[in-house]
């Protein structure tokens, strides 16, 4: 059975598509191609004439430990914030739909965090991590130099880790507590009468009735913590201590922005764009197979 | 929250200015861009409205760019789509980009076209010297200019008995421990800005920072920081951590060097003269403290300290009025009166020597408040500038520093050993070097 909307007046047809694709052309894909021939050349800081280098930009980059290094630990800051949001998200999810007091009013209060621009959120995260000033501080008096991200690297990718996942931990609760509610109630109860508890309900009924939903929100912070976590790096930690927090997109940033040169950002920038593409690839390819649309 | 404040009541200025005289629409205007930012970008508003004031020809619009390196940044972004400013605030290290990028409208040919009455050899040559092509014109204007200076806590001093700033820079290492045995937990603050350590360190030991005479004589220049007894001055410094006796301050830790000094937890930082009013301003009350020449090792002669700040550039692309208007604007502030104004509530330097004069005529420094200013004058002028005393000319040197940034940060955290570090930071800069070479390929340094 086929079924498929066809259009006989194309000109109209065409007239209602050519705003959104020419949005996708003057955003997505002008910007891209300019991106992939300055990978190719050397660009002027201030424009002008660039000169063709072939690889060059790229060979650079991966005979550099600096970029590997960025590469290293974007990897550990994308598989870390990804689970702890994902990991609380369903957590609370999972409360609130339990329907438990005040229900109503956390459900309200959790979704704002994603309203927060992340300069913000890191601006707090900084403040409240502060090792000589911040709240956090009372455990370096209990235990001198315990907590040190300026000092520390590890530090530094947990603070970068906890802000960016308490930003989207506020996403992707939404998105679970809809999938929660869609469960029908009937099943939650008739497992109750038989006796399941708390836990045992959420893992073998509303989990797997989940899955569809855990795998978009899956591929949704993967991709995010790649190209979205700029904002709360440059606010927190600048990239440091010694490169420990030097994410792939702040390294574009800092090599492009404050570095000038602006072929190398775009080189790079070609490279974290497979880079998601591919890891995206990879999850719908391996990943998807396991999840069953109800 | 203070800003958003002081953004909206220039907002209201603004439009109440509009809404006043009808001159004010025949006024020419023309846009004025700067990077400092807190304080001193307020100052740069009020220097603004001085103009505006002082006269009804033209007008200046002036816009905070919030930092030095974003207005060079967002000054690139806006000459690529044409949106720049007629006049920009660039600081020291950029200033070889500026003159690589045939963007500019130098100021030689600014002086001539529109009859500026400019006493080139008036400024300080250490001054002029820094910002000078090889033909010794400058192409952008001097504006605010400082040097480095010792902040000292004269209490803290008083402890073990002193009454004077350490001279060389063994015998404050020796301060600073004795200091430690009377209780003082933090002899001396410091972060990862290379400014003071490597740059202003590198001068008045007369130390080069890269060959060709710290790049002037060639975009070829090699960086070679690592061998020379800068290298020496990182080791104490990392000693110093160690034995903790001296402590990394800066915005992560939760205060920075200057909180750590103004609240007098730590004795004693290197900063710019241009921090003297703000270290007055929110000193903790009580405070005893004073500035002194940057300390030498004892086996060394000194040398003129650097000059640091920014200077004036002005750019192509926008129409006669507008150059004529912010040709007015730079004379304005080169008047004795109104470089004195700016280095009474900065703590910058004049730049020119009769504005030096008049203020030292006008018992300027004198003044209890503004102690000590004078030494930044001292500094700066102690020898005549040598062929690496002079200044650094290397291209990109903003990323150079976050590269030596990265290392000292790697090697005071403990992660590598202090020469490990500075030559990975060296083998970096260079690379850098090559990079900028390539990228302005078949282009030499004026």
């Amino acid at each position: 059975m086929d079924r498929r909307a066809t259009f006989s007046n194309l000109w109209l047809a065409g007239a209602l598509v050519a705003p959104q694709i020419l949005l996708v052309v003057v955003f997505f894909y002008w910007p891209t191609l300019q991106a992939l021939y300055w990978a190719f050349s050397t660009q002027p800081p201030f424009g002008g004439t660039n000169q063709w280098v072939g690889w060059q930009n790229f060979q650079q980059i991966f005979a550099d430990a600096v970029y590997w290094n960025s590469v290293r630990v974007s990897i550990i800051f994308a598989i870390l914030s990804t689970a702890l949001s994902i990991g609380m998200a369903l957590l609370l999810a999972l409360m609130i739909d339990r329907q438990l007091a005040g229900h109503k009013a956390y459900r309200f209060v959790y979704f704002w965090p994603y309203a927060i621009a992340a300069p913000a959120v890191g601006l707090a995260f900084r403040f409240i991590f502060a090792p000589d000033a911040g709240f956090v501080s009372a455990i370096n008096q209990l235990a001198p130099n315990l907590w040190n991200p300026a000092l520390k690297g590890w530090d530094a990718m947990i603070l970068i880790v906890i802000a960016n996942s308490w930003k989207m931990m506020a996403y992707n609760f939404i998105f679970f507590l809809a999938a929660l509610q869609s469960i029908p109630r009937g099943l939650i109860e008739a497992a109750a009468m038989d006796g399941s508890g708390v836990l045992r309900r959420a893992r073998d009924i509303q989990i797997p009735l989940l899955a569809p939903t855990l795998f978009f929100l899956l591929v949704i912070n993967v991709t995010e913590s790649f190209v979205d976590s700029f904002g709360i790096v440059d606010i927190t930690t600048g990239g440091g201590p010694a490169r420990a927090t030097d994410l792939m997109v702040f390294k574009i940033y800092s090599d492009g922005f404050k570095g000038l040169d602006y072929s190398m950002a775009a080189a790079q920038s070609i490279v974290l764009m497979l880079l998601v593409i591919g890891l995206t690839f990879v999850q719908f390819r391996y990943i998807e197979k396991r999840v069953h649309y109800a | 929250m203070s800003r958003r404040i002081l953004a909206a009541a220039a907002l209201a200025v603004t439009s109440l200015g509009l809404a006043g005289p009808a001159q004010a629409q025949q006024r020419i205007q023309f846009e004025f861009w700067y990077g400092l930012t807190g304080r001193l970008g307020e100052i740069m508003e009020e220097h603004c409205k001085r103009f505006n004031d002082s006269q009804t020809k033209y007008e200046a619009k002036c816009v905070g760019q919030g930092g030095y390196d974003k207005a060079e940044q967002n000054t690139i972004a806006a000459f690529r789509s044409k949106q720049h400013p007629t006049l920009v605030q660039i600081y020291d290290a950029g200033t070889v980009n500026f003159m690589l990028s045939g963007a500019t409208y130098n100021a030689p040919d600014l002086a001539r076209d529109f009859n500026m009455k400019i006493d080139w050899s008036g400024y300080f040559p250490g001054i002029s010297n820094y910002y000078a092509t090889s033909k010794g014109q400058m192409w952008s204007f001097p504006y605010n200019s400082s040097t480095a200076l010792l902040y000292w806590n004269k209490d803290a001093w008083a402890k073990i008995g002193k009454t004077k700033a350490p001279e060389t820079i063994e015998e404050w290492w020796d301060d600073i421990r004795a200091m430690k045995k009377a209780g003082i937990e933090c002899g001396f603050a410091f972060d990862y800005d290379t400014w003071m350590p490597l740059e202003q360190f590198s001068a008045i030991h007369n130390l080069p920072i890269a060959t060709k005479n710290n790049g002037y004589d060639g975009l070829d220049a090699e960086v070679m920081f690592n061998k020379t007894k800068f290298a020496d001055y990182m080791k104490d410094w990392k000693k110093l951590l160690d034995e903790g006796v001296a402590r990394i301050q800066t915005a992560q830790t939760g205060k920075t060097i200057l909180q750590a000094f103004t609240d007098g937890s730590c004795a004693s930082m290197l900063s710019s003269v241009a921090n003297h009013g703000v270290v007055g301003s929110t000193a903790k009350p009580g405070l005893n403290w004073g500035v002194a020449k940057l300390p030498v090792y004892k086996d060394f002669k000194r040398h003129n300290s650097l000059v640091g700040g920014a200077s004036l550039w002005v750019l192509q692309g926008k129409s006669k009025p507008e150059y004529e208007a912010a040709a007015a604007y730079i004379q304005f502030l080169l008047q004795p009166k109104e470089e004195q104004w700016f280095a009474d509530v900065t703590g910058y330097i004049p730049v020119t020597q009769a504005g030096y004069k008049a203020m030292v005529d006008a018992g300027f420094y004198a003044d209890p408040k503004r102690q000590g200013r004078e030494i930044a004058i001292e500094s700066l002028t102690f020898t005549p500038p040598t062929a690496v005393s002079r200044g650094i000319r290397l291209g990109n040197f903003t990323q150079i520093r976050a590269e030596i940034r990265s290392e000292l940060e790697a090697a005071f955290t403990g992660k590598k050993d202090v020469q490990t570090a500075l030559d990975d930071a060296a083998q970096r800069s260079n690379q850098i070097l090559r990079r900028f070479e390539q990228t302005f390929k078949g282009k030499q340094l004026p």
